[in-house]
C-alpha cells in the first residue's frame, strides 16, 4: 500500500532451548544493527506531506486572533488547521482527565502549546508557512508554584472543573490530593530521642528518549486512517484519538512503529491526532517528525517536587514516626498527575517500617510545562527526600547509615502505611548488605595511566580542569521502594494471541500482542515464554497493532509481568488444545496420554517422566491452534481519600545502590566513579536484559543527580534550555562502572515468580549519588540536580 | 539543487534538494537510507554518525551540497565496508560476522585472550555482531551512530583501553543502556579481532 | 537560499564580494545547527569545503599558519608541540565527530564568547588573516572580538588562516562544563608562558561579552616574576603571588547568569583555573614534566 517502513513479522529460532532464564538475543537485534529496523521517524510514503505544529511562544495568554490566510496561500501548502477546524464536539484528550486541547482554544496555558497545524510538500515549506500564521496573544499572569497557584485571586488553569478529583481538593489549581494517615505520628514523636526534618527540592527531568515524537498517518478509502506511531500504549492512544476524529475505533487502525525509547514520555499523545487530522483533511499521507527543540515541548516531563519530611528515632535507632508533605508540579494539564500523587503518597515511607505516619501529597496545576509519567513515577522524588533523611537521622544518632537502614528495613510481612501487607520477599537489608560488602574501586585511578594524569578519570574529564587538585572521594548509600503495575483499583490487563502450527515440518509459535516494544526487550521475553510453554524453537513475533486486544501500557515495570503473564496464559491454553488434539489422535496408543502430566518440549509431547509420546508435527499436521485471551493480575483497591488506606498495589520492587564519587571541591565538579546496584528481580527471565534495565535505570538516576534539568523561568514560565546543548544527558565518559548483583527471590503471586524491574534502579541511584557528594563535601545539599554553584557556594 | 555522491559504494543522485537540507535528511528522506538517525540534529548525540571520506562526522551538520562528489558510508553499508577492509588488510578483524568470544571473556580480556574456535555466521560486521551478542542494543536508536563510531575506533586502535573507548564514543548518547553493555560490545569485538590475528 | 560552491579561494573571495550576506560554511557545526533549528535562513550559503588549502597548515620560524578549516582533530594530533594550548583546547571541543569537522576559522567567524579556541589564541598570541578581493590584512587577535558574536571582519572578507605564535614555553587550557565531555564552556581559561619575552599571556572564555585577556593579572604576574627573579631561579612561585594572579584573573571577568552557570560561579571558577594552569605551566617550566600536562 505504498508505506515504507511498515513493521513485519520477526522470526527467531534458537539452537538452545531459548526459554526463560536464558540470555537469548533480541529477535529485532539484527534489524537494529543493520539500520533496517524502521522507527516511527523512518516511515515514508510516496506523495506524503509533512505536518508541522505551530506552538505558543508564551506560557499563558488569551488568543485574541489567529490569521492563517497568508500561510494557506503559500505554494506547496495543503492545509492549515486551528481549533475551529476540529471536526467533532470532542476537542480535548487526556489520560485520565480530558483537559488537554488538541489545539489551543482561545487560551494557551503553557509555553510550547500547539496552536495550529500545517501540511505541506516539504518540511521547510511547512515551517515557512507556519511562520506566516499571525497570532495575537494577550498575555496573562502566570502561576508557577504552590504559593502563586493557591493565592487569593490566582488565575484558575481550568475553570469549571468537573473531573472526579474536584470534590476532594482544597483548591481548583490542585489536581489531586492524597493523604495517608496511620497510627498517631504526633504521639509517636513524643517517644523520639531525635527528630530530624528537612525540605528538599527535585528538579524537572526529561525522559529524553532519543527517537523524537513522529509517525505517519495514511487516510484510507473507507474514510478511516492507518496510523504508524511510536507510543507506549496503542489502545490508550486509540481511545483518545478516535472521538476527536469522529471515527469509530475500528476505523483508526494503529500499528506500532519502531520506538526510540520512551521512559514514560510516550504515555501521553503528542503528534497522533494532529497527523490524523491533517491526513483526513488533505486526503494524503502525512508524516510528522519533531526535532529535538519541539520534542522538549512535545511530551510531559517528570514532576519537579518540593518535599518536606520529618522523622523521629529512638536512641537505639528505631524510627518512631514520619510526617511528610509532597508538592508535585503537574504543570498546565493533568496528564498522569493523579496517579503520580497516589504513588508519591503511598510510597513516601520508603522501604522502612514506620507505624505512625502522616503523609500528604498534592499535584498542582500551574503554567509550567505539563508533567506526567517518567520512570519511577512519583516514587523517585520521595526516595530522594527520605533517603537524605535516613542519612541525617543516622548522623544525628551517630550510627552507620547502612546499619541504621537495615535496623528499620521492611521485610516480608511488613504492614505499609496504606494498611497493605507486603506479601512477597522484601530483601531490603540484604540488598544493602550486598552493595556495602562489595570492594571499593581503587583510589586515584587517574594516576594509573602512566606519566601524566589521565583527565578522563577525573572530575571535569576532557575539559582538563584538575590533575588531582581539590579532588575528594565520597561514598553514599540508598535504597528504594517502587510498586509494579497499575494500582488503585485500575483494571490492569493484557491480551495475548498465540498461534501454533507446523510450518515446513517444524512447529512454530506465533505471538501477537499490542505490547509496545520500546527497547525494554518484551519481544525477546515473549519468544522465550512461548518456547518454554510450547516446546518450540521457532517463534514469530507479529507487529504490535490494534487488531489484537489491549496489552496495557509499557510502563510501571509491568510488561513482563502482565503481558508476559498473558502470553504465558495463552500459551497454556494453546498447549491444552494441542494436547487435546493429541489425545484425540493418539490417546488410544499409550495410556500416558490419559494419566500423565504432559509437557511440550523439543517439538514433542513428553510425559513429566521424560517419555516421548508424539512429535508436535504429527499431532498438529495441518491444523493450527489459535487463542486470544485477556489476563489480569490480582485486583487492587483505591486508596481511601481521607486516610489513604487500601490494598492499592500489586507488587513491590526494591533496589539498593552504593555510589562512589570524586568531587573537585574547588570547582564543584563531580565524577561518579562507581554505582553498584543490588536488586531483587524475583526471576530473571532474560539475565542479560535484566542487567541492561538495571544499568540504564541507574544512569538515568545519576543524570538527575548531577546534570539533567529542564530550567523554567519562574517569571515567565518559559523553558530556557530545550536542546541537547543545554539539557545535558550523561555521556559514556560521565558514566561510572555499574556492577550489578541480582537476587532472585520468587514472588509466588507473579508469573514465574518474576518481579517488575525497570524502575526501581532509577529511584535509589539519585539519592546514593547525592549522599556520596555530601560525604565528600560535608554540604547539606537538599536539592537535585547538584550544580557547581551549590558545591562552591557561588 | 542537484547533488551527486557515493553512498556505501554506490552512486546516488538527488534532485530538487533544498539548499538548507542536511546530508542526514538527504540520506533518510531522498535516498531511502533511514539507518542514520535524527535524534538531535544539532551535533549533540551522534546518532547520525556516518563516515564522510572515511572520517566520522555528524551527518546532520553537513550541508547536502557539501557532499557533492564525496564518499559516504552509513550503517547500512557498514558490513560491506568492514568486509572490504578485512580483505584489504587481512588479520585486522573478524571478517564477516561472529567469532567465538563470550561477553564474560571479553570483559576479562586484556591483551591476549585465550582463543576459542571462530565461526562464521554471516553478513554482519564484527562490531554489529558484538553489539547484538553483548546486549548493547535496547531501543536501538543510538545504535547505528555508535556502530559507525566504534568501528572506526577499532580500525584506528585495535586494542583500546576502556578510557579510549569512552573517549571515542563520548559523542554518542545512549539513553537506555547505561553504556555498560556498549563497552562490553566494543571489548568483545576487539577481543574477537585479536583472536583472528 | 542559494548554495555557492566555489572551487578555489579566489572564487570564494569573488563570491563573497558579490554576495556580502553569504554565510560561509565549512565544518557546519554552527551554521547547520542554526539552519536545522530554524534560527537562520541565509540568502546564500558559501561552501568552503572544496578549497583544500584551508585545511592545510605551515609551521614557520615564528608562527604556525593554520588554515581556517584545519579540523580540531588534526590540531590535537599534529600540532601539539607547536601549539600546546590550542591542542588542549581542541581536545575539549564538543565530540570526536565535531572535532573532525570543526576548525578555528569557524570559531572565529562565529565569535561566540564560548568558542573553545579563543582563550588559547589570546594566550598564545595570534593574528587572523582576513582576505577579500580588496586584499589581505592581519588582524591582531586582541582586536578581533568586537562584541557578542561580532568580530572585526568586513562583510566581504573571509578568514583564510590564523597565524599563531609557536610556543616558546609551556601552555595550558582548562574549561569548566557540567559534563565530562561534549559540553559548551561555562567558562574557560588559557595560559601561556613566554620565557623568551619573560611574559605570561592569558585568555578567558565565556565570562564576558567577548573572549578577553586578563591584562591586569598578566601585568601583575609579569612584574612579580621579574621582581622575584623567578624566570632565572625557576623556583616555585610564591603562593601569595599565584593567589593574587587568580584574584585578578577572576576580576577580569564580566560574566552573566545563564542556564549554564551563574556569574559569581564563573568568576570563582576562572580564578581557580588561573591558579591551577599557572601551577601546571610553571612546574613544566621548572623542568618537572610529571603531573603537569593533562593527558588523554
Amino acid at each position: 500500500m505504498g508505506v515504507t517502513g511498515s513493521p513485519t513479522n520477526i522470526n527467531q529460532g534458537t539452537r538452545t532451548k531459548g526459554g526463560i532464564g536464558e540470555s537469548t538475543l533480541r529477535p529485532d537485534g539484527i534489524l537494529k544493527v543493520t539500520g533496517e529496523f524502521a522507527y516511527s521517524s523512518d516511515m515514508w510514503h510516496e506523495d506524503m506531506l509533512w505536518g508541522h505544529t505551530l506552538r505558543s511562544t508564551v506560557a499563558h495568554a488569551e488568543i485574541v486572533s489567529i490569521d492563517t490566510s497568508e500561510a494557506l496561500a503559500t505554494s506547496g501548502v495543503y492545509a492549515v488547521l486551528t481549533y475551529d477546524d476540529l471536526p467533532t464536539a470532542v476537542k480535548n484528550y487526556g489520560l485520565e482527565i480530558q483537559d488537554t486541547p488538541v489545539l489551543a482554544h482561545g487560551r494557551v496555558r503553557h509555553h510550547g502549546e500547539p496552536v495550529a497545524l500545517v501540511a505541506a510538500d516539504h518540511p521547510e515549506t511547512a515551517r515557512r508557512a507556519a511562520a506566516k500564521i499571525r497570532i495575537d496573544y494577550r498575555e496573562l499572569p502566570v502561576v508557577t508554584d504552590e504559593a502563586s497557584a493557591t493565592a487569593p485571586g490566582a488565575p484558575l488553569l481550568h475553570e469549571g472543573r468537573d473531573d472526579h478529583h474536584i470534590g476532594h481538593v482544597p483548591h481548583p489549581n490542585i489536581v489531586h490530593r492524597q493523604p495517608i494517615v496511620r497510627g498517631d505520628a504526633e504521639a509517636a514523636k513524643a517517644r523520639a530521642d531525635v527528630v530530624v526534618s528537612g525540605e528538599y527540592v527535585f528538579g524537572m527531568q526529561d525522559q529524553a528518549f532519543l527517537g523524537p515524537e513522529s509517525g505517519l498517518a495514511v487516510p484510507s478509502e473507507d474514510g478511516g486512517v492507518d496510523l504508524y506511531v511510536a507510543t507506549q500504549w496503542l489502545h490508550s492512544d486509540l481511545r483518545q484519538i478516535a472521538p476527536v476524529l469522529g471515527l469509530p475505533e475500528d476505523k483508526v487502525r494503529m500499528t506500532l512503529s519502531g520506538v526510540g525509547g520512551a521512559f514514560g514520555g510516550r504515555e501521553d499523545l503528542s503528534m497522533q491526532i494532529h497527523a490524523c487530522l491533517l491526513a483526513l483533511r488533505t486526503g494524503k499521507p502525512v508524516k510528522i517528525v519533531y526535532n529535538r527543540f519541539e520534542s522538549f515541548f512535545g511530551h510531559v516531563h517528570r514532576h519537579p517536587a518540593k518535599l518536606w519530611y520529618e522523622h523521629g528515632a529512638t536512641r537505639d535507632g528505631k524510627l518512631t514516626h514520619m510526617k511528610c508533605r509532597i508538592v508535585l508540579d503537574g504543570g498546565a494539564y493533568a496528564s498522569a498527575s493523579p496517579a503520580v500523587v497516589g504513588n508519591a503518597s503511598s510510597l513516601a515511607v520508603g522501604p522502612y517500617v514506620i507505624d505512625d505516619v502522616d503523609i500528604e501529597a498534592v499535584a498542582l496545576y500551574t503554567n509550567n510545562p505539563p508533567c506526567g509519567a517518567m520512570r519511577g513515577f512519583g516514587a523517585v522524588q520521595a526516595c530522594f527526600a527520605y533517603e537524605a533523611q535516613m542519612d541525617k537521622v543516622a548522623a544525628e544518632l551517630g550510627m552507620d547509615p547502612v546499619e541504621f537502614r537495615q535496623l528499620n528495613a521492611m521485610e516480608q510481612g511488613t504492614l505499609l502505611p496504606t494498611g497493605q501487607v507486603v506479601d512477597s520477599p522484601a530483601p531490603v537489608a540484604e540488598l544493602l548488605r550486598r552493595v556495602k560488602a562489595r570492594p571499593l574501586p581503587p583510589e586515584r585511578q587517574w594516576e594509573s595511566a602512566g606519566e601524566h594524569p589521565d583527565v578522563r578519570a577525573l572530575p571535569g574529564g576532557l575539559s582538563n580542569t584538575t590533575h588531582g587538585e581539590g579532588v575528594v572521594r565520597g561514598i553514599g548509600y540508598a535504597v528504594g521502594l517502587k510498586n509494579v503495575g497499575f494500582s488503585e483499583g485500575f483494571d490492569d490487563y493484557s491480551t495475548a494471541r498465540v498461534r501454533m502450527e507446523v510450518i515446513g515440518g517444524e512447529p512454530v509459535a506465533t505471538v501477537h500482542t499490542a505490547m509496545a516494544e520500546v527497547g525494554q526487550g518484551g519481544v525477546t521475553v515473549h519468544a522465550q515464554i512461548a518456547r518454554t510453554e510450547l516446546g518450540v524453537s521457532q517463534v514469530t513475533i507479529r507487529p504490535a497493532d490494534t487488531a489484537v486486544g489491549s496489552a496495557g501500557s509499557t510502563s510501571a515495570s509491568r510488561q513482563t509481568y502482565v503481558t508476559g503473564g498473558a502470553v504465558k496464559n495463552s500459551c497454556e491454553a494453546v498447549r491444552e488444545q494441542v494436547l487435546e488434539i493429541g489425545r484425540r489422535k493418539f490417546g488410544t496408543y499409550h495410556p500416558a496420554w490419559a494419566t500423565a502430566e504432559l509437557l511440550l518440549e523439543g517439538g514433542k509431547v513428553v510425559t513429566d517422566g521424560g517419555e516421548v509420546l508424539a512429535d508436535l508435527a504429527d499431532v498438529l499436521e495441518d491444523e493450527a491452534v489459535d487463542v486470544e485471551l485477556e489476563w489480569r493480575h490480582r485486583p487492587t483497591e483505591a486508596f481511601d481519600l481521607r486516610t489513604g488506606q487500601g490494598n492499592g498495589h500489586v507488587q513491590y520492587s526494591f533496589a539498593a545502590h552504593r555510589a562512589v564519587v570524586e568531587v573537585d571541591t574547588e570547582l564543584g565538579l563531580v565524577k561518579v566513579i562507581e554505582l553498584a546496584c543490588a536488586q531483587d528481580v524475583g526471576k530473571a527471565l532474560n539475565p542479560l536484559s535484566v542487567l541492561g534495565q538495571i544499568q540504564g535505570g541507574t544512569l538515568q538516576g545519576m543524570g538527575i543527580a548531577v546534570m539533567e534539568e529542564i530550567i523554567v523561568d519562574p517569571k515567565t514560565a518559559k523553558v530556557r534550555n530545550p536542546s541537547f546543548t543545554d539539557y545535558l544527558l550523561p555521556t559514556i565518559l560521565d558514566t561510572p562502572t555499574i556492577p550489578v548483583d541480582v537476587l532472585e527471590l520468587a514472588d509466588d503471586h507473579a508469573p514465574y515468580g518474576l518481579r517488575g524491574i525497570g524502575e526501581a534502579p532509577t529511584l535509589s541511584s539519585t539519592p546514593a549519588v547525592l549522599a556520596a557528594i555530601r560525604n565528600a563535601t560535608g554540604l547539606e545539599l537538599n536539592r537535585t540536580p547538584v550544580r557547581p554553584e551549590h558545591l562552591t557556594g557561588t | 539543487m542537484r547533488v551527486n555522491f557515493t553512498v556505501n559504494g554506490r552512486r546516488h543522485e538527488a534532485d530538487d534538494v533544498w539548499e538548507g537540507e542536511s546530508l542526514l535528511y538527504v540520506l533518510r528522506e531522498r535516498m531511502g537510507l533511514p539507518g542514520s538517525k535524527n535524534a538531535c540534529e544539532q551535533g549533540e548525540c551522534g546518532s547520525c554518525t556516518v563516515r564522510l571520506d572515511g572520517v566520522p562526522v555528524c551527518s546532520c551538520l553537513v550541508a547536502a551540497g557539501q557532499v557533492e562528489g564525496r564518499e559516504v558510508v552509513t550503517v547500512e553499508g557498514l558490513a560491506d565496508f568492514a568486509a572490504h577492509r578485512s580483505e584489504a588488510h587481512p588479520g585486522t578483524g573478524c571478517a564477516s560476522g561472529a567469532c567465538g568470544t563470550t561477553v564474560d571473556q571479553a570483559q576479562r580480556w586484556k591483551a591476549k585472550p585465550t582463543g576459542e574456535e571462530t565461526r562464521d555466521t554471516g553478513e554482519l560486521s564484527p562490531i554489529q555482531q558484538a553489539f547484538i551478542d553483548a546486549g548493547a542494543v535496547q531501543c536501538g536508536f543510538c545504535t547505528p551512530g555508535l556502530l559507525v563510531a566504534a568501528d572506526e575506533l577499532l580500525e584506528r586502535n585495535p586494542e583500546p583501553s576502556d578510557a579510549d573507548i569512552r573517549e571515542a564514543l563520548s559523542g554518542n548518547l545512549c539513553r537506555c543502556t547505561g553504556y555498560e553493555k556498549i563497552l562490553d560490545a566494543v571489548r568483545l569485538a576487539a577481543a574477537r579481532a585479536d583472536e583472528t590475528v | 537560499m542559494d548554495f555557492l560552491r566555489p572551487a578555489s579561494w579566489e572564487e570564494a573571495l569573488a563570491a563573497k564580494a558579490e554576495h556580502p550576506t553569504a554565510v560561509p560554511i565549512a565544518g557546519g557545526t554552527d551554521v547547520m545547527v542554526e539552519i536545522n533549528f530554524d534560527h537562520r535562513r541565509p540568502e546564500y550559503l558559501l561552501d568552503l569545503n572544496r578549497i583544500g588549502e584551508l585545511s592545510e597548515w605551515e609551521v614557520g620560524q615564528e608562527n604556525v599558519r593554520l588554515g581556517a578549516s584545519v579540523p580540531y582533530s588534526a590540531i590535537m594530533e599534529h600540532l601539539r608541540a607547536e601549539l600546546p594550548g590550542l591542542a588542549l583546547a581542541s581536545h575539549t571541543v564538543a565530540s570526536p565527530q565535531i572535532r573532525n569537522r570543526g576548525g578555528v576559522g569557524g570559531n572565529l567567524g562565529t565569535a561566540s564568547p564560548a568558542g573553545d579556541a579563543h582563550p588559547a589564541l589570546l594566550a598564545a598570541g595570534a593574528e587572523v588573516e582576513a582576505e577579500s578581493v580588496r586584499g589581505t590584512r592581519l588582524i591582531p587577535i586582541d582586536d578581533f572580538y568586537t562584541g557578542v558574536k561580532r568580530n572585526a571582519l568586513e562583510p566581504d572578507e573571509l578568514i583564510r588562516a590564523v597565524h599563531i605564535k609557536k610556543a616558546d614555553g609551556p601552555q595550558q587550557y582548562s574549561k569548566v562544563g557540567t559534563r565530562n565531555a561534549m559540553v559548551i564552556a561555562v567558562c574557560a581559561f588559557g595560559l601561556a608562558l613566554h620565557p623568551e619575552t619573560r611574559t605570561v599571556r592569558t585568555g578567558i572564555g565565556s565570562a564576558a561579552p567577548t573572549p578577553v585577556r586578563a591584562k591586569e593579572a598578566e601585568a601583575f604576574l609579569n612584574a612579580a616574576l621579574e621582581e622575584g627573579g623567578f624566570w632565572d631561579s625557576r623556583t616555585i612561585i610564591t603562593p601569595s603571588v599565584a593567589k593574587q594572579f587568580a584574584t585578578l584573573a577572576a576580576g577580569a571577568c564580566n560574566p552573566i547568569d545563564d542556564v549554564r552557570g551563574t556569574a559569581s560561579y564563573r568568576r570563582h571558577a576562572v580564578g581557580i583555573m588561573a591558579r591551577r594552569t599557572l601551577g601546571w605551566t610553571w612546574e613544566t617550566y621548572r623542568g618537572n614534566g610529571r603531573s603537569t600536562e593533562g593527558a588523554a
